[in-house]
């Protein structure tokens, strides 16, 4: 059964002829287009690692299959920084040491970008670590993470605030 | 994970036309469907995408008060909608307190109500399930059973069912809007989950084709926002099932209690509403001996299934307690850790 799909990814619009309508998001991205800065942790929804942004929402790629998602507006970690600046969560998470071997990383960033979108956890640490509960850092740089949220979304208020002036 | 045939219907008659095959399963957003799917649990052998069809997903009042909620309204949204979770805040609590960030802004309110069981054993290909495998047998009988089920089990199955969100619908008298072959029906949501019986395969009232279209909160549901909570013993705070939980909605005027819901949830296959702990509550001023007894007729019929026994003097703590919680007043905004025990709100006993 072969399937056509289209989708933009980061900004630049796809067609994939999909052999199969089993291959998820996750698969897609990796195998298909050659962004593997997405990663496959549990590929059961249990680790975030496959973390990417869908219409704007973050959710686990490992389990949305790619057929479904026809015509979705896709963000991965390849898409956030411009030019060669990084993105303020990526600029965080190294200075804060928000991570170790760095594999999570990128589902981290992208789960961050998307809670600080959500609007939902202000500067209250607790709603943090609780919004990003859906990424396992199996090196435990959960303290350095909440800071890097944290400090992140500082920084991207006063930018909205400097565009906002 | 099987070959399947994917049709993606711009109807939804045509949906339940293309369902009602042998061997057809619904998609929405797959959070559940897909897990089960990879790991060989079912193996359909079409799935048929109702992803796309029109006019499922919004919330909206009703003239009676009530709200309906689209099937396809993802759980965030729902949870994050301001009018649905000011007069529902119990739900909004138990949604907030499911899954992670990431599930519940794909999971939806029709796949929710449909999520199957965590029980191990029927996760488990290798072992005997009579859910999976009518007759197989079931091999968490005589296994690892401390987080199954204490009321309402079979011999055939003691696997309970997973939802937050259901808990406090059946506390509320939700009901869902079903699409079918035979037109549109209603069912409350205490009736759409099956005990096991000698059929444990058998898990809800639904028929083939049959797709749950809309949820309907009455208008009555309502009355308890001022003091409604869900609370939920996990054992991690954040992203795992419950153990044991409870949904425990007041409307108390005057000092007094003058209507009261109580539903738990990790205790049985369906969400397991307690109406003999209503009829106690119903009338007294809240008290915590009215409290203590109430929570002792919700478990009055619960024996242990194997090495859970714990879970029955654990869920009369967490109903007493979650009652405690709902007479102090709902708090203005669901706490940082939703339905966590460990939530430190002022005047919270601990049971």
């Amino acid at each position: 059964m072969n399937v056509s799909i289209s989708l933009t990814v980061n900004g630049v619009r796809r067609e994939v002829a999909l052999e199969d309508p089993r291959v998820t998001l996750l698969d897609l991205l990796r195998e298909h287009l050659d962004l593997t800065g997405t990663k496959k942790g549990c590929d059961r929804g249990q680790c975030g690692a496959c973390t990417v942004l869908v219409d704007g929402r973050r959710i686990n790629s490992c389990l949305a299959l790619a057929v479904s998602h026809d015509g979705a507006e896709i963000l991965t970690i390849e898409g956030v920084a411009s030019g060669g600046e990084l993105h303020p969560v990526q600029a965080a998470f190294i200075a804060h040491d928000g991570f170790q071997c760095g594999f999570c990383t990128p589902g981290q960033i992208m789960s961050a970008i998307g809670l600080i979108e959500e609007g939902q956890a202000g500067d209250d640490p607790e709603r943090i670590r609780e919004g990003m509960s859906g990424n396992l850092c199996r090196c435990g740089a959960y303290s350095g993470i909440t800071d890097a949220v944290l400090d992140a979304q500082k920084s991207l208020a006063e930018t909205g605030r400097r565009q906002a002036a | 994970m099987n070959t399947f045939d994917y049709v993606r219907p711009a109807t939804i008659a045509d949906a339940i036309a293309a369902a009602a095959e042998p061997g057809a399963a619904y998609l929405a957003a797959g959070t559940n469907l897909i897990d089960l799917m990879k790991g060989g649990i079912t193996r359909p052998n079409r799935l048929v995408d109702v992803t796309r069809l029109p006019g499922l997903d919004r919330i909206e009042r009703l003239p009676d008060g009530g709200m309906r909620i689209g099937a396809l309204v993802r759980n965030a949204d729902l949870a994050h909608d301001s009018d649905f979770a000011r007069s529902y805040p119990a739900i909004a609590e138990a949604l907030l307190s499911g899954a992670s960030a990431q599930l519940r802004n794909a999971a939806t309110v029709g796949g929710n109500l449909l999520q199957r069981t965590r029980c191990g054993y029927f996760y488990d290909v290798a072992s005997a399930c009579n859910k999976r495998e009518p007759g197989a047998g079931c091999d968490a009988l005589h296994g690892e059973n401390r987080l199954h089920a204490v009321l309402g089990w079979s011999e055939a199955c003691i696997a309970t069912h997973p939802s937050d969100f259901c808990v406090p619908l059946v506390a509320l008298d939700a009901v869902v809007e079903i699409e079918g072959r035979a037109g549109r029906r209603e069912v409350a949501v205490e009736g759409l989950h099956r005990l096991p019986g000698d059929t444990p395969e058998r898990e809800s009232a639904l028929e083939p084709g049959d797709l749950i279209v809309a949820l309907r909160l009455p208008g009555e549901a309502g009355m308890f926002s001022a003091h409604a909570r869900y609370l939920k013993v996990r054992e991690r705070t954040s992203f795992a099932f419950a153990v044991v939980s409870a949904a425990a909605a007041l409307r108390i005027e005057e000092g007094t209690i003058r209507h009261a819901r109580v539903a738990l949830g990790g205790v049985a296959a369906k969400p397991w509403r307690a109406r003999l702990a209503e009829e106690i509550l119903a009338g007294s001023s809240p008290s915590d001996p009215v409290f203590r007894r109430a929570a002792e007729a919700a478990l009055a019929d619960a024996k242990p299934s194997g090495d859970n026994r714990f879970k029955i003097e654990l869920a009369q703590r967490i109903v007493r307690r979650a009652l405690t919680l709902a007479a102090a007043g709902t708090p203005e905004r669901v706490p940082a850790l939703p339905a966590s025990p460990f939530s430190s709100i002022p005047g919270a006993l601990h049971a």
